[in-house]
């Protein structure tokens, strides 16, 4: 088991270096600790990143870091109808890329067809990919590789073609 | 003791374990459909995850949510409540292979006692009664006539492949038999595919009695005493009651052994229910066990003074049994199942509740989930809430349910309460002699009747 002094330690370096978050695991404990999330800016509204997106609550230290994650997300302005949520099916935790290594699946402004994979969802060791349900365009990832996401979370918002 | 738990189930029961859990501070998960966002157990719960969209098949009732749900969050171990998964022996299994803990009984007892036939076998193995009868199906006419004449009449013919009641023929006395066995044969056949028939003694009027069960770790087993239950209708229990009318001191005494010994005999762990069958003449027969909490646990822990949902979970933490020998009951309690339906015709009455203000005052105990401006999503099962009284007799007990009836105030829905507020002023009720088959013969009067002083 860790130390007091050392849990303390490894928060700092979370927040100091806006890490998404960071799990110890040992034979007899588990440790995780969640950096501090981008807000999700629902569709349909202003799609410009802010320090004051979806925090009306925040603090100013919170909107600082906010910011961060917003442009570390990206956005690209929605422009027709039909712009929707792709949210997941299960739950599990979120991967971006098909292993550690490789690249993510999409990136912000790539054109995908209907049933492309998107991401993974890992949920009891197996991989379930998650296919896009319309051709069209990525304009914003939801999903935070190695997240965990629960039935309906917003993972992509796509504009179809 | 467990520092997170996972609760898979809703309403009033999540809410218990929810209880329990804040007492012993363990943190809670609570998992929902996306119907039962605005649910209490959800908001009281320390974390919670969405599984599914409302159809249980989807979320209360898939195991790989549930179990994602639990590694996602770094649940110890998941609660199963009453219902959904919590006799699922595969459910319990592939906990214990993905090192989740499970609080509740080994998945081989839930797995033996589940088939109730085997549950059948394993009672008289273990010196327990169970109602006389065949246990194959019948093959040769005269013996089956030899068997009903050893078992005595009336008996009854059951279609192997049937259930809920169908496929059933009572035998009044041997000059029936036969015809009687061919007439269900071939019903059987026709409506279940398979004439196949055993045969049972039929008890005329029989009283469900049930026994709560606790056993540990190490091998030690006790009940708890009895709950009285006959007061059903379809096999749905509306009034629960401890200790029973029916019950003397010598036939508890000998009912709880015969339950402690089947339960010592599986090496039954965690909570659970050994269900009997009185006869009039005082003999009693096994039914079924249920491995698992049920709905009208909070009869016995009011006359006990015991929290199960905590012991459960001390029991599952691997603490041993420290509840004394030969609990005995104080006093007497009584519950009601508050179901939002419409007490005559029992159409469920999903929807908003519009006024909601529980009864409190002496011995009076409400589990419920529900509250004002909740809506009722139609989805599941109308339990609403349980309302439990506590008196020093059973008289009390039941002035003190008529008075929380009538200070009950539930609107916008229909509620069982009128039903239970006539069922309680019933002189058969009252007497304390009745059979299960009370409700059949039970008949409500109708609210604009009583309205009108009828």
């Amino acid at each position: 088991m860790l130390t007091f002094e050392q849990i303390k330690e490894l928060i700092d370096i979370v927040c100091q270096k806006g890490l998404q978050g960071l799990e110890v695991e040992r034979s007899d404990f588990r440790l995780r600790i969640d950096g501090r999330a981008a807000p999700r800016v629902p569709v349909g509204q202003e799609l410009v990143p802010s320090a004051d997106a979806g925090a009306s609550e925040a603090n100013p230290m919170e909107s600082a870091e906010n910011e961060a994650g917003a442009v570390e997300t990206g956005l690209l302005q929605a422009t027709g109808d039909g712009v929707h949520t792709i949210t997941s099916p299960i739950v599990g935790t979120f991967y971006a890329s098909p292993s550690p290594e490789a690249d993510p699946y999409v990136q912000i402004g790539d054109e995908v067809k209907k049933g492309q994979v998107l991401c993974i969802v890992e949920a009891m060791k197996l991989m379930n990919e998650i296919e896009s349900d319309s051709d069209g365009t990525i304009i914003q990832i939801i999903g935070r590789d190695a997240q965990p996401v629960e039935f309906g979370e917003p993972l992509f918002v796509i504009q179809p073609a | 003791m467990f520092r997170k738990i996972l609760i898979a189930n809703r309403g009033e029961i999540a809410l218990r374990i929810i209880q329990a859990c804040r007492e012993l501070g363990i943190r809670t998960v609570a998992v929902y459909s996306t119907a039962d966002r605005d649910s209490l157990h959800v908001t009281y719960a320390d974390e919670e995850v969405c599984i599914g969209p409302p159809p249980s098949s989807q979320s209360y009732l898939n195991i790989s949510s549930v179990i994602s749900a639990a590694e996602i969050t770094g649940a110890e171990a998941v609660h199963p409540g009453y219902g959904f998964l919590a006799e699922n022996a595969s459910f319990a299994e592939a906990l214990e292979e993905c090192r989740i803990g499970w609080i509740g009984p080994q998945a081989k007892s839930i797995r033996l006692m589940g088939d109730k036939s085997k549950a059948r076998q394993t009672a008289l193995e273990a010196g327990v009664p169970v109602v006389p009868g065949t246990t194959e199906p019948i093959t040769a006419v005269d013996e089956a006539k030899r068997m009903a004449a050893e078992v005595g009449y009336p008996v009854i013919l059951k279609a192997a492949a049937g259930g809920g009641g169908r496929g059933m023929r009572i035998v009044q006395d041997e000059s029936q038999f036969e015809s009687q066995l061919e007439t269900a044969s071939e019903e059987a056949e026709r409506a279940f595919g398979d004439g196949a028939v055993y045969l049972e003694k039929y008890l005329v009027e029989p009283r469900h009695i049930e026994f709560q069960i606790l056993g540990d770790r190490f091998g030690r087993v006790v009940h708890l005493g009895e709950r009285e239950c006959s007061i059903q209708r379809r096999h749905q229990k509306l009034i629960e009651e401890a200790p029973s009318p029916a019950l003397s001191g010598d036939l508890r005494q000998r009912m709880g052994e015969a339950a402690v010994r089947l339960a010592q005999y599986v090496g039954y762990q965690n909570a659970g229910t050994v269900e009997f069958l009185l006869d009039q003449d005082g003999s009693f027969f096994f039914m079924e066990m249920n491995t698992r909490i049920q709905v009208e646990h909070p009869v016995t822990e009011v006359v006990t003074g015991l929290d199960l949902v905590k012991l459960q979970l001390k029991i599952a933490a691997g603490e041993p049994l420290e509840v004394g020998e030969g609990i005995t009951a104080r006093g007497h309690a009584i519950e009601c199942r508050i179901n939002a339906e419409h007490p005559e015709t029992l159409t469920p009455s999903p929807g908003k509740i519009t006024t909601f203000h529980p009864p409190g005052g002496p011995g009076v105990r409400v589990d419920t989930h529900a509250y004002e401006h909740y809506v009722i999503p139609p989805h599941y099962d109308s339990l609403i809430g349980k309302l439990i009284v506590h008196g020093a007799d059973r008289q009390e007990a039941m002035v003190r349910m008529e008075r929380a009836l009538d200070f009950f105030v539930i609107e916008g829905v229909h509620t069982s309460i009128a039903l239970q507020r006539q069922i309680i002023q019933d002189p058969r009720f009252r007497s304390g002699e009745f059979s299960t088959r009370f409700m059949e013969r039970f008949r409500m009067i109708p609210a604009e009747a009583v309205a009108q002083g009828a």
